[in-house]
């Protein structure tokens, strides 16, 4: 069960690999929490978090998925809540890929890949998250969007439109769940060093993964329903989202 | 499974308002469609009164929640004996309603009258004569459970393990439909109230523990802002039910006037942060100032014992994060670790609004009955400030190496692995649980969450 300041016993991550979830998931442990489900592509890298986690966490399961096979998206998700082995009080929906936008845009079948791995897989998996945990009565979801997506750049319009979907997708199914006992929380960071970002220039506001599970915890302990991190690009993209798009255009990063 | 009873899904919370979880709600009007329930149920099954506990002790995510308001009946009152049976849903409220005129009190009424017969009993309230009278179960006679396994009539004589289980035992050991109680008479519905302050923490407890049999009642409400090394105002209020010769001429037409229903409510679009560092500073100074000094002074029984009745659904005013009580009880002579509770608080910088200190007599033979023999602190935390998860579980280790532990009707957020450490009785609670509830169908959202029962 989640208790009073949203703090969870049992947690699934889809997108195990990632190291925001990462980051999360060790404040977690060190905590109250007991089950840890990791679903991603990558057996390796999964077994290695999986195995970090056990040093704290008494039931630690994984589970294989990619997020090209939307097929998959519904049955991935119910094996991760069997896997649990109780009521699951938290799913983080960190799946995603940046991709890379000069060889993304001109090319369909990559265009294709970018919507599906970043927006119709996690939505997917999120509408059958959230109905599993309207059954259960209670549970918390936090999606990983981020802020490209809150107004589009030329920079980076393949990754930033398909989150936009995913960011809408999830706000509306907030809404819905109002008043049914699952909260979601939409978390919106900004330029985080990770091995995502890796070798690519850190703009404005760059945090650590770090910063940004500190910035998740503190908005589910206070209901936030979108959280920022840092806390301040909520103030920044009220006004940049304003911005002509003259004046967008020519702003660096 | 066909049930006799509509059910509807509902959200619901503790009176804390934190951790809201949907399950589905029952309100049966007889025992018979309970034990259906209890017999034929699937998945988790938990009774609620009133919905008062602070925390999560009274929900059941995903499972069923029997809501007891249709078994409210108020039975007649035996002279002979000073004892009346009463429905498991019956508010303490309407009964002091109902016996008040007639001369007679219950022998335990914790802070809020809207409580539930069988809530009171399954967290075995105390009130402000603990330190004299013991909880509220010590003043049961007897009383009716009705258990996945069948319906038991239980008292301290007749099956005294499931009697004891059930005070305190949060509901886990089945729903109580009904129970006699032991009233006390009383001659009005006055109180004769002896207020003190005191600036030192450590004056007051000297004269609590000094003093304080002299009184039927006693509780101190303690400044947490006026601290200042070892300096923490208080003020001590004391007292006993007022003869009718204590009465003015002006009073004895209201002798036994009986309390009536909250005058004002919070309205559900109370501002986000009415509770602040500014208001809680300005009510504490205004509680201080305004606390008599004079001996004898009378006051209705209502305004004594439930101060916050008076305002309904007051739980809005924190804001709609809601807040956590916290409760902890330490030996007599673990007294310390009142004085350094306050200072861990004081030092954090996080607002109590309201902080209670209280004298505990000797405990009962529950197994998960909360208070033991020695001083019980309760405190109020608005959620929102960033430092307050940790502190309370910090706050949580001082009890549990004093030897004391939280009270589970107000707790939302325990570490499970302490719950045997400040419960070292919870096997025999267990086994108890066990043989009436061999498949585990009692379970509530505070159960599943500290694995009182498996």
């Amino acid at each position: 069960m989640n208790d009073a300041f949203g703090r969870p016993q049992s947690v699934v991550v889809l997108g195990g690999t990632s190291d925001i979830a990462h980051e999360l998931l060790g404040r977690f442990a060190a905590d109250r929490c007991r089950s840890v489900v990791l679903a991603g592509r990558n057996r390796g890298q999964l077994e290695q978090a999986a195995e970090d986690l056990r040093h704290s966490v008494s039931h630690v399961e994984t589970v294989l998925f990619d997020a090209v096979e939307t097929d998959d998206a519904a049955k991935t998700v119910v094996r991760c809540f069997e896997a649990a082995g109780e009521a699951v009080d938290l799913v983080i929906v960190a799946v995603g890929e940046l991709g890379h936008q000069e060889q993304d845009e001109a090319d369909p079948d990559r265009i294709a890949r970018m919507v599906t791995v970043n927006f119709t897989w996690p939505a997917m998996a999120l509408s059958t998250a959230a109905a599993a945990l309207e059954q259960q009565g209670h549970g918390r979801i936090i999606v990983l969007s981020t802020v490209a997506g809150y107004r589009v750049r030329r920079s980076n319009y393949v990754y930033g439109s398909a989150k936009a979907g995913l960011d809408g997708f999830a706000q509306g199914l907030g809404e819905g769940l109002r008043g049914s006992g699952v909260r979601l929380h939409i978390v919106r960071p900004g330029f985080v060093r990770t091995k995502m970002t890796v070798g690519r220039p850190a703009a404005p506001f760059a945090v650590g993964p770090d910063r940004v599970a500190a910035d998740i915890l503190r908005g589910v302990e206070r209901g936030q329903a979108v959280i920022w991190s840092p806390g301040v690009l909520r103030w920044v993209f009220s006004v940049l989202r304003l911005l002509p798009q003259a004046v967008w255009r020519r702003l660096p990063g | 499974m066909t049930l006799t009873v509509d059910v509807s899904a509902q959200p619901l919370s503790g009176w804390g308002r934190t951790a809201p979880t949907t399950s589905m709600v029952s309100r049966p009007t007889d025992t018979s469609s309970i034990e259906e329930v209890l017999r034929t149920a699937t998945s988790g099954v938990i009774a609620r009164g009133l919905g008062r506990s602070y925390g999560d002790a009274a929900q059941c995510s995903g499972g069923l929640t029997i809501d007891l308001a249709g078994l409210d009946s108020i039975g007649a009152i035996d002279e002979a004996s000073g004892t009346i049976e009463v429905g498991g849903g019956a508010s303490l409220h309407e009964l002091m309603r109902s016996i008040i005129p007639s001369g007679w009190f219950v022998a335990v009424t914790p802070g809020t009258r809207y409580v539930s017969v069988g809530g009171a009993i399954a967290a075995d309230v105390h009130g402000k004569n603990h330190h004299r009278d013991g909880s509220f179960t010590r003043h049961v006679v007897e009383m009716t459970i009705v258990t996945p396994t069948g319906t038991f009539t239980v008292s301290p004589e007749v099956d005294p393990d499931l009697f004891w289980a059930t005070a305190g035992g949060m509901g886990l050991t089945g729903v109580v439909v009904s129970a006699t109680l032991r009233l006390i008479p009383i001659e009005t519905s006055w109180i004769l109230v002896d207020s003190e302050r005191f600036t030192r923490l450590d004056d007051l407890m000297a004269t609590m523990e000094a003093t304080d049999d002299r009184y039927r009642y006693s509780v101190a409400w303690l400044d947490c802002f006026g601290h200042r090394a070892g300096n923490h105002r208080s003020v001590l209020t004391r007292g006993d039910h007022a003869p009718g010769a204590a009465l003015p001429d002006r009073l004895q037409g209201r002798s036994r006037e009986v309390p009536g229903d909250p005058r004002l409510r919070v309205p559900r679009s109370a501002p986000r942060r009415l509770v602040n560092r500014m208001s809680v500073r300005a009510l504490n100074e205004a509680w201080f100032r305004a606390s008599s000094t004079a001996p004898g002074s009378l006051k209705p029984l209502a305004g004594f014992f439930h101060p916050l009745d008076g305002v309904g659904s007051w739980n809005l005013l924190y804001g709609p994060d809601g807040f956590v009580q916290y409760q902890f009880a330490v030996a007599p002579e673990r007294g310390d670790l009142v004085e350094e509770a306050v200072a861990a608080i004081a030092s954090s910088g996080i607002l109590s609004l309201i902080a209670v200190l209280k004298r505990f007599g000797p405990g009962t033979p529950g197994p998960l009955s909360f208070s033991q023999e020695g001083w019980t602190l309760a405190l109020d935390f608005p959620l929102g400030p960033p430092g307050l998860p940790a502190l309370l579980d910090d706050l949580d280790d001082l009890v549990a190496q004093a030897g004391g532990r939280v009270y589970l009707a107000k707790d939302a957020r325990l570490r499970p692995e302490l719950l045997p450490v400040m419960y070292p009785r919870l096997a025999d609670f267990t086994a108890v649980s066990r043989r009436v509830d061999p498949d585990g169908v009692l379970a509530s959202d505070l159960s599943r969450r500290l694995g009182i029962v498996r």
